[in-house]
């Protein structure tokens, strides 16, 4: 029985952190229809999560697309294949390693930041003194993030695939010697819209799962600087799973609507 | 200190409980405070003061118990409609809160700016006056980080009381401050509350500063109202609890 009750208990801790998570988004969106949005805050959040994460996420795409390019050359060009490089890396890059990388690099970065930030308010009374003051701290602290994070991750995404095509463009045909034209056509002939689509809208799925896990962590940050500390670190690594674990029920479904190949 | 000649009611609290980490902090505890008085709460560190003051303004909801503010139950009220309620309270946490990524004066303009004032020639004449008024004026500029316990308390004093509350409720205003500072903080009240007329609940267990600033004491002890009182009447009181507390008797083997 030991081993059914610990399982039992362990998916009904999940199913009540699902249902935590379920309301913190729902709170923030009644704040966003009551209209507490703050401009200033979401101009200053998107500076944050868009602006700053700009290096970290160019350098992933960049080097991701080009050691994915190199690998995909060394296997194709036994077959005679190379121009195949092209479309290869694009498509796997909008539809998969964009996303799912982009949304990792952010998670650490962006959630863990977030965490720490909203988790020491907590432990300093600082989230009490907003509330004192008459300022619902979902309102003043999730909603402006959350809003933040909807512009800024599609952008992030974007900019991590586009590096990643350009870095694989030009190893392959600057360093490999596969044919400009022909990996040109091939990439275009091959990478759709529906590509583009399914990079987008896992990348804000992702920023989304990002933002309500690392804020929940902040806001339920207990026990000082032990407990901010380990709110982050639970962040980080909670959200990361939540992205692969996602990732993989997301391409499931958006493949019905977006489906892969020409 | 005088009695109040016809005492309204602002603040009427009934048989409270409330229980953290499974020990039950307060049991039954009834008040009643009156308008434009300074009630003074004693007790003993840990006793559950600042718990029981959490209640007044809904940071905390009871166990059971009700909290009645204007003649409206804040008790069980969700956290949006509190809002209204908090916006004519205010208070001074025991270190401060003050937002430690703001500066003194976005601090002392928060509230101002949260509720929709967006002149900012207004901001700026309303947050030096709030300055001036716990005598930080000049300071706007310096960061939380920069300043020492007794200021971190002013300012945010000037932060609480710069949207002019009708209530205002201190938690431990004079802990850990030298008596000097601790002098100033607790004139800066008593003279708040002459000017402005507001009603002031003070959580503490100092002593003097409760004979300075008292209209009314009350002592919590073991989760209940203890006694309730003037200040003449707690000094009169010859109770071995009120007695050991006023002279600061511990009964412990030196």
């Amino acid at each position: 029985m030991a081993p059914a009750r610990y399982v039992g208990d362990l998916v009904f801790t999940f199913a009540r952190y699902l249902g935590d998570l379920a309301l913190l988004a729902a709170e923030t969106l009644h704040g966003i229809f009551r209209g507490e949005v703050r401009p200033q805050l979401v101009v200053q959040q998107i500076y944050e999560i868009g602006f700053r994460s700009q290096l970290v996420v160019l350098i992933t795409g960049a080097f991701t697309g080009a050691v994915f390019a190199t690998q995909t050359y060394f296997q194709f060009h036994r077959l005679q294949m190379d121009a195949a490089v092209g479309p290869v890396v694009s498509v796997s890059m909008f539809r998969e390693l964009g996303p799912v990388l982009c949304g990792l690099i952010v998670a650490g970065r962006v959630g863990a930041a977030m965490s720490a930030e909203i988790g020491t308010m907590k432990v300093t009374e600082q989230l009490d003194a907003l509330r004192a003051l008459a300022v619902h701290p979902v309102d003043y602290l999730v909603v402006p993030r959350f809003l933040a994070m909807l512009v800024s991750m599609p952008l992030l995404v974007a900019e991590c695939i586009g590096v990643g095509i350009l870095a694989a463009y030009l190893l392959t045909t600057q360093i490999l010697g596969v044919s400009e034209p022909y990996y040109v056509h091939n990439m275009l002939y091959f990478t759709g819209g529906r590509d583009v689509a399914m990079g987008l809208i896992k990348g804000m799925v992702f920023g989304i799962v990002i933002v309500f896990v690392s804020c929940h962590q902040g806001l339920n940050a207990r026990e000082g600087a032990v407990g901010v500390g380990r709110a982050t670190t639970e962040a980080v690594v909670i959200g990361s799973l939540f992205i692969l674990v996602v990732n993989f029920f997301l391409t499931m479904t958006l493949n019905i609507f977006f489906p892969a190949g020409k | 200190m005088s009695e109040h000649p016809l005492p309204q009611v602002v603040i009427q609290v009934e048989n409270l409980v409330q229980t953290l980490g499974g020990q039950e902090i307060l049991r039954g505890f009834s008040l009643n405070v009156y308008q434009g008085e300074t009630l003074v709460l004693l007790g003993r560190s840990g006793g559950g003061k600042s718990v029981f003051l959490r209640h007044l303004i809904g940071l905390l909801q009871p166990v059971s118990g009700t909290v009645t503010v204007d003649r409206e139950i804040i008790s069980g009220l969700p956290e949006r409609d509190l809002a209204r309620v908090r916006r004519s309270m205010g208070i001074l946490f025991q270190n401060g809160a003050l937002f430690d990524s703001m500066t003194v004066a976005d601090n002392v303009a928060f509230p101002l700016r949260e509720r929709g004032e967006t002149d900012e020639g207004i901001v700026t004449a309303k947050v030096e006056e709030a300055l001036q008024m716990v005598d930080l004026a000049g300071q706007q500029g310096k960061m939380p980080v920069n300043l020492s316990g007794g200021m971190r308390k002013r300012v945010a004093l000037a932060r609480a009381l710069i949207n002019q509350p009708r209530c205002m409720l201190y938690d431990e205003p004079t802990a850990g401050l030298d008596p000097i500072v601790a002098d100033s903080i607790d004139l800066l009240i008593r003279r708040l509350q002459r000017k402005l007329g507001v009603t002031s609940i003070v959580v503490t267990h100092d002593m003097k500063s409760t004979l300075t600033i008292a209209d009314h004491v009350a002592l919590l002890h073991e989760g209940r109202c203890y006694f309730y009182g003037t200040c003449d009447q707690l000094r009169a009181s010859t109770d071995p609890v009120i007695r050991d507390f006023v002279e600061g008797r511990s009964h412990d083997e030196p």
